[in-house]
This record gives structure tokens, C-alpha cells and sequence, in this order.
């Protein structure tokens, strides 16, 4: 489905990703792990179009792309929850599902680029509800809404619009055990609707309880692939730390 | 989008209209005379169509200094085409038409020129304006030498003067029209939903597939659009073209913006909160000529009421986030 061949990314004389390649496949869960700075985010932004890649390309359905801007890799179908950038907080919540999508009246008025409001907050009630996530009202701002409830929202939206490559960048940041619950289980709904989930997560027990494979970044390198089932989160935190136990000890000493 | 708090907040402004103006009534009876109510709106027009460009702006987080140098340029740019024109032999109709085409034009080029210094070389919305308003303003004077452009047909002043169904003038009507489009499209199109998505939070907006370059570009042109309508418009009231025309007008049109309960963090605004702003700047300005006030007081009063204004509103947003 979206496989990354050889992406590099510098800012300035930082080099924040070097030959990174994987794929993740429809139907497939791929966990995403590493340290602060490995470049997670930054491989996120290159799927999603916010950033391009410096080399290398992304392959999607079996076609060499580059995303010249979001607006190119959801028009593909590839959907991205970020982490920090989070939804426009003086908007409703259906305006934010609806954002860049939104429905017009139809005829003349929509042509104009009037907006069907009521269609809007119909269509987003039914998506809400067979998504499963529940929130008080559809028309209060975003910001007003608990952080949980704010990830709720960006997590509906993504999946209520992903058709081909979800990505999820720490997306149980901040919840409470209910619900991350929940955003697990929405998760597995998507991938069995037969569309490729990569998870970004520093939460490994997460990670292994919901990926097929696991990529390992550390300094912006794939340190190591596995497969979640054959592997251990010690192993996954040794891939992550890149050095042994014994090592690290010597090093602080 | 039209939040419960920000009904309420234009019940009260509305009511500080009306209370301002029973207090200059009180002070002298011809305030009320509705020959002055009339002369109020006629005045205001030109703060009210520059506090709509300006209301665009401030709700996508940025702000434009160069609303009343516009003004200034294209006023005196069409009326320098319109002169040329009549002068030299060729129809009325085709002159004024030629005239108005230059001041729009004129107001597109700036804007489109803000747009892109600000998306394209990443300029603050802020230099990039200031630095247009003394292009602008230079350009006014370069053209003019400072002396203003007479020899325009009478038609254009009769036309910018009439009172007809006793209180309207072309140019409130055109005003009128002007922010029922404005307001339409803001409040209810997709292109005001963007606008107000890229003030709340530009990179979800980026991320949620809006081009927000383009988007941006578009608003400081259509700012230096509507800047240059209510250029045409000074010059019909006028009936010259006058280089000082727009000069510190910006400052009114951030005020009324402000006051009408937008925020210059981005996000939040409405047309409707700004023609309510600029009404109240516009009451005040006649209200103290009328009462007698030495005019050099207007400013510092106008300065006090953003100050207040401004206070309430994040008192208010404190409030909300407590």
C-alpha cells in the first residue's frame, strides 16, 4: 500500500531523517517507535505532505509520489491525526470534521460556495455515532471540549475520512485508560475495514498490543523492524536505546 | 459560528450605540435631527468599508496598515485617469469607467503585493503592510505633489452627494450592498469558513488539505479591493481627489474592528461587530464636533474606547477559559 524508499530529511545542518525506508500494508498496523528526536514526527509529515522528503520518494499503490501539500496526500486517502497541531478550536466540532471537505448547498447557492450546515451536522452525528465516539454537542467550539474529547473529535475525523493509510501520531497522549481503550478499539475497526494504520507511540505497551509490525527510528536510522508477535518490549526498548545495558552504565559512570 | 457569547456582545454594543448617541442629544437637541444622523453614516462610510477589509484580515491572525494608504492611492489614481480622460476628449462614461477600473486595480496590485510578501518571502503581516503604506503613501504624493486633483465632472460629486428617500447617498447604499456580500460570504461560504480556520489554528488548517497560502493571498487582495472601493467612494463625496484623503485611517479601521469584539490573536470576528464598531467611532467623531469639543480631543477619546474595549474582551476570555 505506502511504502517509504530511502527518505531523507536536513533542517539546516540537522539531519532529522537518513534512509528510511519501510511499508505498511492494507489491513496492517504498523507501531512506529523511537526517542525524542529519532524523527517520528518528521517521517509522519513526510507521509502526510506537510513536509517533502530531502531524498528518496514514497511509493503508493505500487506508484512513486511526492506530496507537493497535505491537500495532495488526503486527496489520495491517506488521513494523519498530528500530534501537535491539533484542530482550529474556535469551530464547532462538525466544522472541524468537515474542514477542507465541506458540503455545499446544492444548486446555485453551492456553486457560490455557500455551506450546508445542516447536511454537515446531520452526516457527522451518523459518523459519530457508527464510529462510536460519543460527544455532547456537535455545535459547541472545539475549545471548549476536554482534551480527551478534543482527540475524540481529530480521531473521528481521520477515520471517518480514511480510505487508504491512516496515520496516528501518539494518539493516547493525555487520555485516561477508558479511554485510550476506546481509541484502541477504533483503531482495530479501521484496519479490519482494510486500511493501513501506521501508529506513532511512545506508550510501548500500546504498541504491542495493537501493531503486526514494529519500525525502531533512532537518530533518524531504522534501527530495527520486527515482527510484534516473535518480539519482546525489552527488546523493542533495547532497539530504541541502541546500546546495551552495559553500555549505557558505562557511559553515565 | 454565531456563538451565543457573540449575539450578546452585539446587543451591547448596539445599546452603547444608542446610548452614545441619546448622551450627545442631551447635550445639543440638533444631534438628533435626522439631516446629522444621516451626515453621520454618510462620513462613516469610508471607516466602515475599510474596518470590512480590515475585519477579513484580523480574523486569519494578521493585520493590514496599508487599508487607508490604498484609500489614499487609488482614490487619487482614478481621479488622475478620469481628469486625464474627460480632458482629452473621450466619453464621460468610458472615463469614469476607466477611473473606476484604475482605483480597483490599483487596490488589487498592493493587495496582491501584501499577499505574497507575507506567503511567499514570509514577511509579518505587520512590516509587509507597513512597509506598503509608505510605498503607498509616497506614490499618493509623487502623483499628486500634494496638491489635490481638481477638474473632475460635476456628476461625479452629484452622485456621491444625493440624498434620496431623505437619509441614503450611493455611497451608503453601495456600502450597504458591499457588507450584505461581505457578511454573506464570511459567515456562511466555505471561503469565510476557511478564513476563520486559518485564524484559529493555520497549521490544522494546512493539515486539513486548505491551501492556506492561496487563501491568505486571496484576503489581503480582497482588502486592497475593498480599501480602493472606499477610495471611489471619498472621491464621490469629495468630488476631488485628495492626497491626505486615508491618511491614519487604518488606526479608525482597527479600532472599529476591535471594538466590534474581533480578536488580533485571530479567529474570531464579524462583519456585523465591525459596522457596529465603525458607527460608533463615526457617532462620536460627529457627536463631539457637534457638542463643540475641540477636534484634536477626538483621537485621544477614540484611543481610550480600543483601550476599554479591548480590556472587557480578554477580561471576558479569561473568564471563559477559567
Amino acid at each position: 500500500m505506502l511504502s517509504l524508499k530511502n527518505i531523507g530529511k536536513r533542517f539546516g545542518s540537522l539531519t532529522a531523517l537518513d534512509d528510511v525506508a519501510f511499508r505498511v500494508d492494507a489491513g496492517e498496523v504498523v507501531g512506529l517507535v523511537g526517542d525524542n528526536g529519532a524523527g517520528k514526527s518528521t517521517c509522519v509529515k513526510i507521509i502526510s505532505g506537510m513536509f517533502q522528503p530531502g531524498s528518496g520518494h514514497i511509493e503508493f499503490d505500487g506508484k512513486p509520489r511526492v506530496w507537493a501539500s497535505p491537500h495532495e496526500a488526503l486527496a489520495a486517502g491517506i488521513e494523519t491525526v498530528y500530534q501537535d497541531v491539533g484542530l482550529a478550536s474556535h469551530l464547532s466540532v462538525d466544522a472541524n470534521i468537515f474542514l477542507g471537505r465541506e458540503m455545499k448547498r446544492p444548486g446555485i447557492l453551492g456553486r457560490l460556495g455557500f455551506l450546508d450546515n445542516a447536511g454537515m451536522r446531520a452526516a457527522a452525528e451518523v459518523d459519530t455515532r457508527r464510529i462510536g465516539i460519543r460527544l455532547p454537542d456537535l455545535g459547541a467550539s472545539v475549545g471548549d471540549l476536554s482534551g480527551g474529547q478534543r482527540q475524540a473529535v481529530a480521531i473521528a475525523r481521520s477515520i471517518s475520512w480514511a480510505r487508504k493509510v491512516l496515520i496516528l501520531d501518539e494518539p493516547t497522549n493525555h487520555l485516561g485508560v477508558v479511554e485510550v481503550e476506546e481509541v484502541l478499539r477504533l483503531i482495530r475497526r479501521v484496519r479490519d475495514h482494510g486500511v493501513a494504520v501506521v501508529l506513532v507511540s511512545h506508550t510501548l505497551p500500546h504498541v504491542m498490543a495493537i501493531t503486526d509490525r514494529i519500525v525502531v527510528l533512532r537518530l533518524g536510522r531504522v534501527a530495527a523492524q520486527r515482527i510484534t508477535r516473535e518480539t519482546t518490549t525489552a527488546e523493542i526498548v533495547h532497539d530504541i536505546m541502541g546500546a546495551s545495558e552495559a553500555e549505557i552504565t558505562a557511559h553515565t559512570r | 459560528m454565531f456563538a451565543r457569547p457573540q449575539a450578546r456582545q452585539q446587543i451591547l454594543l448596539t445599546a452603547c450605540l444608542v446610548g452614545i448617541i441619546v448622551i450627545f442629544g442631551c447635550f445639543n437637541p440638533r444631534f438628533f435631527n435626522p439631516d446629522n444622523l444621516s451626515s453621520i453614516v454618510q462620513d462613516a462610510t469610508e471607516t466602515i468599508l475599510l474596518a470590512f477589509a480590515e475585519t477579513l484580515v484580523i480574523i486569519t491572525g494578521g493585520i493590514d496598515l496599508s487599508v487607508g494608504a490604498i484609500l489614499g492611492l487609488s482614490g487619487i489614481i482614478g481621479s488622475l485617469i478620469l481628469v486625464a480622460l474627460t480632458t482629452g476628449g473621450y466619453g464621460l462614461v468610458l472615463a469614469l469607467a476607466a477611473g473606476a477600473a484604475g482605483a480597483m486595480l490599483t487596490g488589487l496590485a498592493i493587495g496582491l503585493g501584501n499577499g505574497l510578501m507575507i506567503t511567499r518571502m514570509r514577511v509579518t503581516p505587520f512590516i509587509a503592510t507597513l512597509a506598503m503604506l509608505g510605498i503607498a503613501t509616497g506614490l499618493t504624493f509623487v502623483l499628486t505633489n500634494g496638491v489635490d486633483v481638481s477638474g473632475l465632472p460635476s456628476v461625479v460629486a452629484t452622485w456621491g452627494n444625493t440624498v434620496f428617500l431623505r437619509v441614503l447617498t450611493v455611497p451608503v447604499v453601495a456600502t450597504a450592498i458591499i457588507g450584505i456580500i461581505v457578511g454573506l460570504y464570511l459567515h456562511r461560504s466555505q471561503f469565510g469558513r476557511w478564513t476563520f480556520a486559518i485564524g484559529s489554528n493555520a497549521r490544522a488548517a494546512r493539515g486539513a488539505g486548505i491551501p492556506v497560502s492561496r487563501h491568505l493571498v486571496k484576503i489581503y487582495v480582497y482588502s486592497g479591493l475593498l480599501s480602493a472601493a472606499a477610495g471611489i467612494l471619498v472621491v464621490m463625496r469629495l468630488g476631488t481627489g485628495s492626497p491626505l484623503e486615508g491618511t491614519n485611517d487604518e488606526l479608525n479601521a482597527i479600532a472599529a474592528v476591535v471594538i466590534g469584539g474581533a480578536s488580533l490573536f485571530g479567529g474570531v470576528g464579524t462583519i456585523f461587530g465591525s459596522l457596529l464598531g465603525a458607527l460608533i467611532i463615526g457617532t462620536i467623531v460627529n457627536g463631539l464636533i457637534v457638542v463643540g469639543v475641540q477636534p484634536y480631543w477626538q483621537t485621544v477619546i477614540i484611543g481610550i474606547i480600543i483601550a476599554v474595549a479591548v480590556m472587557l474582551q480578554e477580561r471576558g476570555r479569561a473568564r471563559e477559559l477559567a
